[in-house]
């Protein structure tokens, strides 16, 4: 009894059917394709991952969409444009320069040329600042010896005695 | 002197956009379909499947196209919302049952109240995608010419019902 019972839990996991839904078309040159197109959009729930990537429902709900509309035979573009005019530009990870993202495209070289400026204007007072001592020839001498010094310059090696 | 302005300015000018930041939600992304026309659909009532609802027949009225599952934790949130201001009787309120179960669906309503004109059932979420739904409580203000004056992503509160939404509706009930 107690080895049938055994037996039995072991035929349990070929009795399990994981309910997963079916996220791949029969077609693998159009899921490329498709994988290809969905990494380019934003998924709306997560915010930084790609549809791609994504497991969210709405994810799993634009990749179907995606299939449908490719087997329709949509153009990427046709399918971006789908996508652009229900949930906006900030769907597309890399958004058309035009009036409404223009921020958001010279943000970059803006701080860029600020951070440029500032470098420069710093870098223009501090040349102002620092300035050529001329040593005098007793300094001279003294900075020969100091550098010259064998105790002074093998102080900071550890192992001086060995080698000695 | 400048070494202690020029930071500070720059101190005082991160604060601003970290402050704006903090109030910001950023799950709400503007939605492209304000001031455009409500997307044209065919869905059965979800009480009645074989009965249907085309938002053609809301011609003429302001209403409200609450879109809702049984699923959703931020639905239960306004449901109580959703129950005064139906008592209240401004405006039609039409129920878009999204991605659900029909069993599920009128469940729900079942037990917790149903303050819909109508509900319609969206269940396989076709017509929300058109409607660029991305998630679940959105509310849609729509005119008498059918055009969306007007949408909440999230859940429906009094503040906002009272600041936003019926201040909206007033103003096109009136034009």
């Amino acid at each position: 009894m107690r080895y049938l019972s055994i037996l039995l839990f072991c035929l349990l996991p070929a009795m399990s059917f994981a309910g997963v839904a079916k996220d791949i078309a029969d077609d693998p040159v159009m899921e490329r394709r498709m994988m290809l197109l969905a990494e380019k959009v934003r998924c709306l729930v997560c915010q930084s991952e790609p549809v791609s990537n994504s497991h969210s429902d709405w994810s799993k709900d634009v990749r179907q969409i995606m299939r449908e509309k490719m087997q329709a035979g949509a153009t990427d573009q046709e399918i971006l444009d789908l996508l652009v005019e229900r949930f906006g530009k900030s769907v597309l990870f890399d958004p058309p320069v035009d009036k409404e993202t223009m921020p958001l495209w010279s943000a970059p070289f803006i701080l860029l040329l600020l951070g440029g400026a500032g470098l420069f204007y710093q870098l223009r007072r501090r040349k102002g600042q620092v300035v050529d001592v001329e040593l005098s020839a007793q300094e001279q001498l003294r900075a020969c010896a100091l550098l010259n010094d064998p105790d002074l310059n093998d102080a900071p090696e550890p192992h001086k005695d060995t080698h000695a | 002197m400048m070494r202690f302005i020029l930071p500070f300015v720059i101190f005082l000018v991160l604060s601003v956009f970290l402050y704006k930041g903090l109030g910001r939600d950023t799950r709400e992304v503007p939605s492209p379909l304000v001031g455009k026309a409500a997307p044209a659909f065919v869905l059965p009532l979800l009480h009645e499947p074989e009965k249907k609802f085309s938002p053609e027949e809301m011609k003429g009225k302001v209403w409200l196209l609450n879109v809702w599952a049984s699923w959703c934790g931020a639905c239960k949130d306004e449901h109580p919302i959703l129950m005064e201001l139906s008592r209240q009787n401004i405006v039609p309120i039409v129920g878009l049952d999204y991605k659900d179960k029909a069993v599920d669906g009128e469940m729900t309503l079942k037990r917790a109240g149903d303050p819909y004109s109508l509900v319609i059932a969206d269940l396989d979420g076709k017509v929300g995608f058109d409607y660029g739904v991305y998630g679940v409580p959105e509310t849609y203000v729509i005119d008498k010419q059918g055009m969306i004056a007007y949408k909440l992503i999230g859940a429906l509160t009094a503040q906002n019902l009272r600041d936003t939404i019926l201040p909206k509706v007033a103003e096109l009930q009136a034009k």
